[in-house]
Formats: structure tokens, C-alpha cells, sequence
């Protein structure tokens, strides 16, 4: 950009009418997309609900599937966070070589889509051709076994993420200093680490909560005859409107009781800290009883979590010595919608990504700075609203909104919106994060130097998070490319997982292989993604 | 009966050698500081007396144990860190009760040692107080207090008093010495603070670039520095350079630049070395006029700084060395700026010193 109008901009921005009307823009544009559309949407349908309330099958039906989705989501995001806890223990502590590439394998199920990952676990856990021949017959049919082993999967990176990040947050002393008091390292763990570092123990469950209460796609393909809130809107959305509306609004009102109650029962619940146990602790702190631990955990990652994410590939890696790849490359049918799809899914990803940096980027500002005076904190819980909004419900919600008030709007934005909407609390977060970690001083010392707001932005935030900046939008593109729930309420036009599901589910013939194949490019440019986000982030991201 | 041994301990970061090749021997009940400049190891050498890291060579013995391979919470220790380290979602009654609790004590017993040790350190009203609620003097007693309620009887303080005010600071240096001494504990005190470390330890020992350098008394260590860098460490001291002109039975007349004679206690050195004259700011004295007599050297006063307490005078010698004086500000006459004085001092109380082989600048360097 020439010098000239970088100056100017910079000079503008210490204008302060110039700096609120950023500001404001960007409160205005997360009302206008963001928070109100999927409230109003519901309200605007309030009538339609009389329907289900005469229909007393279908109500215990939609109850039912109310009920089959918080089970799962509190058993998971349970069993996650206590799966989780060892395994970055394992990783953020461990000195050796082999925890940096165990840090890396982690992310893997996070980056693979999850439509690819449903299928890959349907393939391992299920299909009789494969790993369950060994053992006789399928491990695990669909159904709410495998959806549960489904959630704890796609949401066991995320969980491991935010506890790594905590524990190399925390500062070792507390540990050293319960070790010298005379705690065994087990009972040093129990009531000093994760009583610190609670609070982000609680947004892990939360974290995964949301994501098992949301997602559809994947869930689809495991689910068999079983049904839970998602697969009972995707089922009843076109033929009653009443039931989606219900439900929908169902799951957003018990969400957010249970998100409330465990923000206060979480800050209240006291870990056992109270109590010591000398003996028995003193016996798991050491050796052998730590090496057995390291071993459960070490499995439970590798052979639930990791391999069967990835066993999509085995099909994928099949299908290349077959007549089967031309054909795909040759885009004849189906693979010609296949190829569509990709191309929406990842142009609508840089769109909703490009988007996020351009609204989210001030948002982040206002709530990490307080830069809106009293109206920040407000702005700070509102933002994480679309996180406990399930997909869905938020997709059907948008649908009836903009649909009646611009009736005309097309389906591309639809999908841009609905997508912003999901993405958008990921981005704010990480980088209302990243902004909070720099120093207020640091500002500080650059405006006494001179620097115009902008310039303070372009020469000292900026370069501080670019790392973070960076990592939240690869998330946002990671997530945008897997969503399938919110995709199919809200577009007739198919994203690549939805033609997934659709493949997977039998409504268009195709082979195993075909399936698998199709799983393993998204596989493959996912990996591009990883590795390049790898690359560059390595030993630069922190200052 | 913990006294601590440590014999030929080594500890390295990857090419830094944080702790090089160390033995002391630490006794019962004694209260013994490491001093030394930020960045030579004291922290390194404190933590691998606790068990908080592994020596790469070398034992280290608590009592008559050695405890290499024991788990810092089986080594009987209390540590007071220099952060404090109080558990943020404690309050201060729990911080206290940590230790006797995951002892295994029985309630009763905990807690009667709770309000004992929050007796002796005098912060017996703020049970209640989370630690961010404390102010930093509170905070270090709560952390003492954590220390000693583990009923350990070898106590190690990493900087205990680094983030306090001078003046807290100076109040609480005595106190802990107090407890200490009354609770009949071997306490180890880590410091860069050499007056800190001369008012409360029973033996200091300095330590730079991961090697201890001397141990003694505070008294020993000043009057009898074994290195330049001691001398200058402990004290401060100007250092004249020259070489050695003659030496008689225990006299060393040295020659300085520009030629200036003087003399000091000789210590084994030979004629024609060339030698480094440690004479600290408080043992000249200054008089007016031309130089008279042994040992004097006249000069100019260069600049003048009023301490309080003392006068502190630069003074351009003869030959054109800056030297720094010291006179107390009551009891001494006063001298004005550009005045033509003499300076003089006692040949025993000065220190002579074989010229470095690594160079004045690389024997003061602290990194
Ligand atoms: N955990 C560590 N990893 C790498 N280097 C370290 C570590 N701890 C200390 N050091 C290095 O060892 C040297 C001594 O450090 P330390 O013992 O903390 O010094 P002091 O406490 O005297 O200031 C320093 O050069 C420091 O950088
Ligand atoms: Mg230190």
C-alpha cells in the first residue's frame, strides 16, 4: 500500500468520531448477523407450534430426541474432559521429543471434516468388511453407541487444546511449591493444578457440550434408527414446521440453562481439596502406576480417536489402484456434483473467514480492551451465544427469518450468514485471547511515542498476534468446511459434506470406494492445511 | 540433624553450566545465605537442594541421607519461593494447612499447627484472605508460614524478600532470622543482596558463573576477600593497578601508574608481578593539602554526592585513577568540589591481588 495512504489512514483513526464508528459498526453488524436473526426467526414461527401440541406421538417423538441429545452431550463432554486431562498432562509436561508430534496427532481429528471423520468411524467401528472381521462381526452398530463414540471423538482435539493451553499457561511454582509441602504429585495434581486451571476445565466441557448438542452431518451417517435433536429437524423440517420450531427452540432453551448453571455451579464446585488420602495417593504417583496410566491414555487416543478418524483413508488409498480414481478426476457422475460441492465448501470458507477478520477483528478489540465502556462485558457474553445456539436450530431459525423478511434473498447468502453465525464466537474469542495476553503498556508506550491508533495496531498488535490471528482463522475454515446441520437447513446447494452424507446415507449410487475416495481428498487438503498452518506458526508463536 | 552436603554437584541447561562442580557443607541450625549476582545459579543450586530438579553430577545430603533420587515432597523441606507461589484458589488459612493435610495429619493436629505458625508470623486475622487479597509483606508471611507449618526443620528461601519495598524488606529479613533461630531451623537463604545477606547470616557463600567462589562469616568475607571479584562484591572496593617494585618479609611496595609508591600486607607474591590493590571507599581518610607520610596520595575532589548518612567523594588521583571515598557525614570534615586534598589509608587494610589472567573487566563481569 503506498506510504501516503497508509499515513492518512493512520491519522484518521486518532479521530475519535473515525475510531467509535468502527466500533459501532461492528456492534451493529453482529446484531444485524449475528445475534438477532436466529432469535427472531423462532419468535416470528411462534404460532406453528400449536401443531405438535395436538400430536401427542410426535411430541413424545421430538421430546425423545431432546432427551437422547443431552445425554450424549453431558456423558461425552464428561468423558472427554477426563480423557483429556491425562493426555495433555502427557503432553504439555512430557520433555521428550515424542510430545511435540503427540501434540500434532491431536489436532488431526480437529482438521479432518466431520462428515469424513462419521464415516471413517462408521467404516471402523462397523463395517463388517474391515477392522470388525477380526473380531468376528461389527464392534459397534449405529445407533447411540456409536453417535456417543462419534462426539467424544470430534470433540476430544478441542478438549486436549484448551487444557494444553492451560497447563502451559499456569505457572509451575504451585506445583513445586504443594511437591515441597510434601504432596505426592498425584495428590499435587488434584487439588492444586486442576483447581487452577478449573475454569478451563469448564470451558473445555462447554466447548464439546456445544459441538455434541450441534452437530448433524456426521451424526446422520452413525445414527441408524436412533434420533436426536438435529436428525429430528433434518427428518421433520419439511413436513412440519411446528415440530422443527418446538425442538429447535427446546434445545436453545435447555442449552442455555445448563450453560448458565454450570458457569455458576462451575465457579462454586469446589474440587476435593479438602480432603488427603496420603496412602493411596502416594501409591499412583509413582512409576509403574503413572506408566500405566500413560499407557491407557496413549490408547485410548490411539485406537478410539486417532485411528479410526483416519481409517476413511484405507478405502481412499484402495480406490487409487482402480478404475475408480480417472473416473473421479474425469468428474464424470456423481463425481461431478462431488467436485461442486468441494469448490462451494471451500470458497464459502474464505468468504465466512475473510468476513470474520473484517467484523470480528474490531469485536475482539472492543471486548479485550473495554473498549466500549460498560457495554463491553454485555458484549462479551453475547458473543458466545452462537456457540450454544445448536447449528440447526440456528440454520432453521435463520431460514424463517430472512426468508420473511427479505424474501428474496438468495441462498448463497443464506449459507454466508448462517455460517458467520457459527464461526463467528470462535474468531472474537481466540483473538480477544490473544489481544488480552499483550501488555496494555505496550499500547501505551507506543502512543507516547507517537503512534496513531491504526499504527499502534499495524506495528505492535498486530505483529504480537499475528500467530493467533492466524490459528483462529483456520479454525473458522475448519469449522465452516465441516458444517453440515445448519448447510442443510438453510441451501438446497450441496457443500461437500452434505454430498457426503448423502453418498453415505445410500441416496446416490456410489461404492465404498467411491465414498472412501471422496473422503480422501478432504482428508488430503485437510492435511495440506495442517501442515502448512504447522509450518508456519512453528517457534514463532510465542513473544 | 539436617545439615546439607553437597559434594562436587554439577548442573547444566543444555550448554549453560548453571551450577559448576560445587561442594559446601551447610550445618545444623546454621543460617547460611548464597549470594551472588542475578544469573549465577543460586535459584538452580536452592532448587536441587529441594528436589526440584535433578543433578547431571555430584550427591547432595540431607542429614545423613542422600537424596538424589528422593521426591522433593519426601525430603522433609520447607521452600518459601520468590514469587511466593500461594495457591490463588486457597485462602490463606488452607495455603497454611496444605502441608499438615496432605501429611496426612489428623485435623486437630493441623490445624492446632496452623494457628501456631499464623501466631508467629503475626497474621492471625486474616484467616480468610485469598492471597490476591494480601498485601506483598502479608503474602511473604503467609508463604513463611506455609514453609514452616510442614514442620520441616531445613528451610530454603529462594529471594524470600525480592519483591518487597526497602522497607518491608529491611523489617522482614530480621524476622525470619528470629524465627529461624527460635524454631532451632537449618535455614538456607538465596539473595543478590549482599547487605541483606551480611546483616542476617551466620556464614555467607558467594557464588559466581555457577561456581562458589568463597565461604565464610560476613566478618571473613570482608576482611578477607579471597578474589577481586569478592572484594569488589562484598563491600565494593577500589582497585589500583601496578606491579610489585620490592618485597620484604610481609611488605609489598607497589608501583602504581605514573609511577606512585605504596605499600600493603604482602600475601605470597613475587617481585615484578603485576598486582591489583582492592582498598575499599570507608578505610581512606582525607586531609588537605600536598601528600605527607606513607601511603598518600594527593588528589582532586571531582564530584561530591550527599547520602545521608555518609559523604560519598570521586576523586581524581595524581596519576589520574578515579577513586571513590566514603567519609561519615557527621564526624568527618567536609570538602568542596576541585579542592586539592590527600587521601591515605593503612597498608592492612588493603587487599593485594595477583593481576587476573582473564582481565580486570572479565574477573568484575557477572555473565
Ligand atoms: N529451566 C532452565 N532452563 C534453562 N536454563 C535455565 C533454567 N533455569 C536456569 N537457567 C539458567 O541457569 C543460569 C542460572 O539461573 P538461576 O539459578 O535462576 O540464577 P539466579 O537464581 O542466581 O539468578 C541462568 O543462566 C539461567 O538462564
Ligand atoms: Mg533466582
Amino acid at each position: 500500500m503506498p506510504r501516503k495512504f497508509v499515513e492518512k489512514l493512520d491519522k484518521l483513526s486518532s479521530k475519535s468520531a473515525v475510531k467509535y464508528g468502527v466500533y459501532l459498526t461492528a456492534v451493529v453488524l453482529f446484531f444485524a448477523l449475528i445475534l438477532v436473526p436466529p432469535i427472531l426467526g423462532i419468535v416470528i414461527k411462534w404460532e406453528t407450534m400449536q401443531e405438535i401440541f395436538g400430536n401427542s406421538e410426535l411430541l413424545t417423538r421430538a421430546l425423545n430426541a431432546v432427551s437422547n441429545s443431552f445425554v450424549v452431550a453431558v456423558a461425552v463432554s464428561a468423558l472427554d474432559v477426563a480423557a483429556g486431562i491425562p493426555m495433555a498432562w502427557l503432553i504439555a509436561r512430557s520433555r521428550s521429543r515424542w510430545a511435540n508430534v503427540l501434540d500434532t496427532l491431536a489436532d488431526v481429528p480437529f482438521i479432518v471434516p466431520t462428515a469424513v471423520l462419521g464415516y471413517s468411524l462408521l467404516l471402523f467401528w462397523y463395517n463388517p468388511k474391515t477392522v470388525s472381521e477380526i473380531f468376528w462381526g461389527s464392534l459397534v452398530s449405529p445407533g447411540i453407541f456409536l453417535v456417543a463414540l462419534l462426539h467424544f471423538t470430534f470433540s476430544y482435539p478441542v478438549v486436549v487444546r484448551v487444557i494444553v493451553g492451560a497447563l502451559l499457561d499456569y505457572k509451575i511454582e504451585y506445583e513445586q511449591a504443594a511437591r515441597t509441602l510434601g504432596a505426592p504429585p498425584f495428590t499435587t495434581a488434584r487439588t492444586v493444578t486442576l483447581g487452577i486451571i478449573k475454569p478451563s476445565l469448564i470451558a473445555a466441557f462447554i466447548l464439546a457440550f456445544a459441538r455434541s448438542i450441534s452437530e448433524t452431518g456426521a451424526t446422520m451417517m452413525v445414527a441408524g434408527a436412533f434420533e436426536n435433536g438435529p436428525i429430528f429437524i433434518q427428518n421433520t423440517k419439511d413436513t412440519y414446521v411446528g415440530a422443527t420450531v418446538f425442538v429447535s427452540l427446546t434445545l436453545i432453551v435447555i442449552s442455555c440453562l445448563i450453560f448458565a448453571m454450570v458457569r455458576v455451579l462451575g465457579g462454586r464446585l469446589k474440587l476435593p481439596i479438602k480432603g488427603a488420602w496420603p496412602t493411596i495417593e502416594r501409591k499412583i504417583s509413582y512409576s509403574k502406576a503413572v506408566s500405566a496410566r500413560n499407557s491407557v491414555t496413549l490408547f485410548i487416543f490411539f485406537v478410539i480417536v486417532l485411528v479410526p478418524s483416519l481409517f476413511a483413508a484405507l478405502p481412499a488409498f484402495e480406490a487409487l489402484f482402480t478404475d475408480i480414481f480417472p473416473k473421479a478426476l474425469s468428474s464424470a457422475y456423481p463425481w461431478d456434483s462431488y467436485w461442486q460441492s468441494l469448490v462451494l465448501s471451500y470458497s464459502l470458507g474464505a468468504t465466512v473467514t475473510f468476513l470474520n477478520i473484517l467484523i470480528g477483528l474490531p469485536m475482539a478489540i472492543i471486548v479485550a480492551r473495554k473498549r466500549l465502556g460498560s457495554l463491553s462485558p454485555i458484549l462479551n457474553t453475547l458473543i458466545d451465544i452462537p456457540i450454544i445456539v445448536p447449528s440447526v436450530a440456528l440454520g432453521v431459525s435463520l431460514r424463517f427469518f430472512w426468508k420473511e423478511t427479505v424474501a428474496f434473498i438468495s441462498e448463497d447468502w443464506l449459507l454466508i450468514f448462517a455460517h458467520l453465525a457459527i464461526t463467528y464466537p470462535y474468531f472474537v474469542r481466540s483473538m480477544a485471547a490473544a489481544i488480552e495476553r499483550i501488555s496494555l503498556e505496550l499500547e501505551e508506550a507506543s502512543r507516547t511515542l507517537g503512534a496513531k491508533p491504526l499504527c499502534v495496531f499495524r506495528t505492535i498488535v498486530f505483529p504480537l498476534t499475528k500467530y493467533s490471528m492466524f490459528s483462529g482463522a483456520i479454525m473458522v475454515f475448519t469449522r465452516s468446511v465441516s458444517e453440515t446441520g445448519a448447510t442443510l437447513a438453510v441451501a438446497q446447494r450441496k457443500t461437500a459434506p452434505v454430498v457426503l452424507v448423502e453418498w453415505v446415507k445410500g441416496k446416490v449410487a456410489v461404492s465404498p470406494l467411491e465414498i472412501g475416495l471422496g473422503c480422501g481428498f478432504l482428508i488430503l487438503i485437510s492435511f495440506i492445511i495442517l501442515l502448512t498452518l504447522r509450518l508456519i506458526v512453528r517457534g514463532k508463536g510465542r513473544y | 540433624m539436617p545439615d546439607v552436603r553437597l559434594v562436587n554437584v554439577t548442573k547444566r541447561f543444555g550448554k549453560i553450566v548453571a551450577v559448576d562442580n560445587v561442594s559446601l557443607h551447610i550445618k545444623d541450625k546454621e543460617y547460611f545465605s548464597i549470594l551472588g549476582p542475578s544469573g549465577c545459579g543460586k535459584t538452580t543450586l536452592l532448587r536441587l537442594i529441594a528436589g526440584l530438579i535433578e543433578p547431571d553430577e555430584g550427591e547432595i545430603y540431607i542429614g545423613d541421607r542422600l537424596v538424589n533420587d528422593v521426591p522433593p515432597e519426601d525430603r522433609d523441606i520447607g521452600f518459601v519461593f520468590q514469587t511466593f507461589a500461594l495457591f490463588p484458589h486457597m485462602n490463606a488459612w488452607e495455603n497454611v494447612t496444605y502441608g499438615p493435610r496432605v501429611k496426612g495429619f489428623d485435623v486437630k493436629k493441623a490445624e492446632r499447627i496452623g494457628h501456631e505458625v499464623l501466631e508467629m508470623v503475626r497474621l492471625h486475622e486474616r484467616l480468610d484472605a485469598f492471597p490476591h487479597e494480601l498485601s506483598g509483606g502479608m503474602m511473604q508471611r503467609i508463604a513463611v508460614a506455609r514453609a514452616l507449618a510442614a514442620g520441616a526443620k531445613l528451610l530454603l528461601l529462594d529471594e524470600p524478600l525480592g519483591h518487597l519495598d526497602a522497607k518491608v524488606r529491611n523489617e522482614l529479613r530480621y524476622e525470619i532470622r528470629r524465627m529461624a533461630k527460635d524454631l532451632e531451623l537449618t535455614a538456607i537463604h538465596v539473595t543478590h543482596d549482599q547487605s541483606e545477606a551480611m546483616a542476617i547470616s551466620d556464614r555467607i557463600a558467594v557464588m559466581k558463573k555457577g561456581k562458589v567462589l568463597q565461604v565464610g562469616t560476613p566478618q571473613e568475607l570482608y576482611m578477607n576477600p579471597k578474589s577481586i571479584f569478592v572484594a569488589h562484591f562484598i563491600g565494593g572496593a577500589n582497585f589500583l593497578e601496578g606491579f610489585i617494585a620490592d618485597v620484604t618479609d610481609k611488605t609489598a611496595t607497589i608501583e602504581l601508574r605514573g609511577g606512585l609508591k605504596i605499600q600493603a600486607v604482602n600475601k605470597g607474591l613475587n617481585k615484578g608481578e603485576r598486582v591489583v590493590l582492592a582498598v575499599r571507599p570507608e578505610v581512606f581518610t582525607i586531609k588537605r593539602g600536598e601528600r605527607r607520610g606513607t601511603n598518600s596520595i594527593s588528589g582532586v575532589v571531582e564530584r561530591i554526592a550527599f547520602e545521608g548518612t555518609n559523604l560519598r567523594y570521586e576523586v581524581r588521583l595524581e596519576n589520574q585513577d578515579l577513586i571513590v571515598v566514603v567519609t561519615p557525614s557527621l564526624s568527618c570534615e567536609w570538602f568542596n568540589m576541585g579542592e586539592k586534598i590527600t587521601v591515605s589509608f593503612q597498608p592492612e587494610n588493603a587487599h593485594l591481588f595477583a593481576y587476573p589472567e582473564v582481565g580486570m573487566r572479565e574477573e568484575l563481569a557477572v555473565e
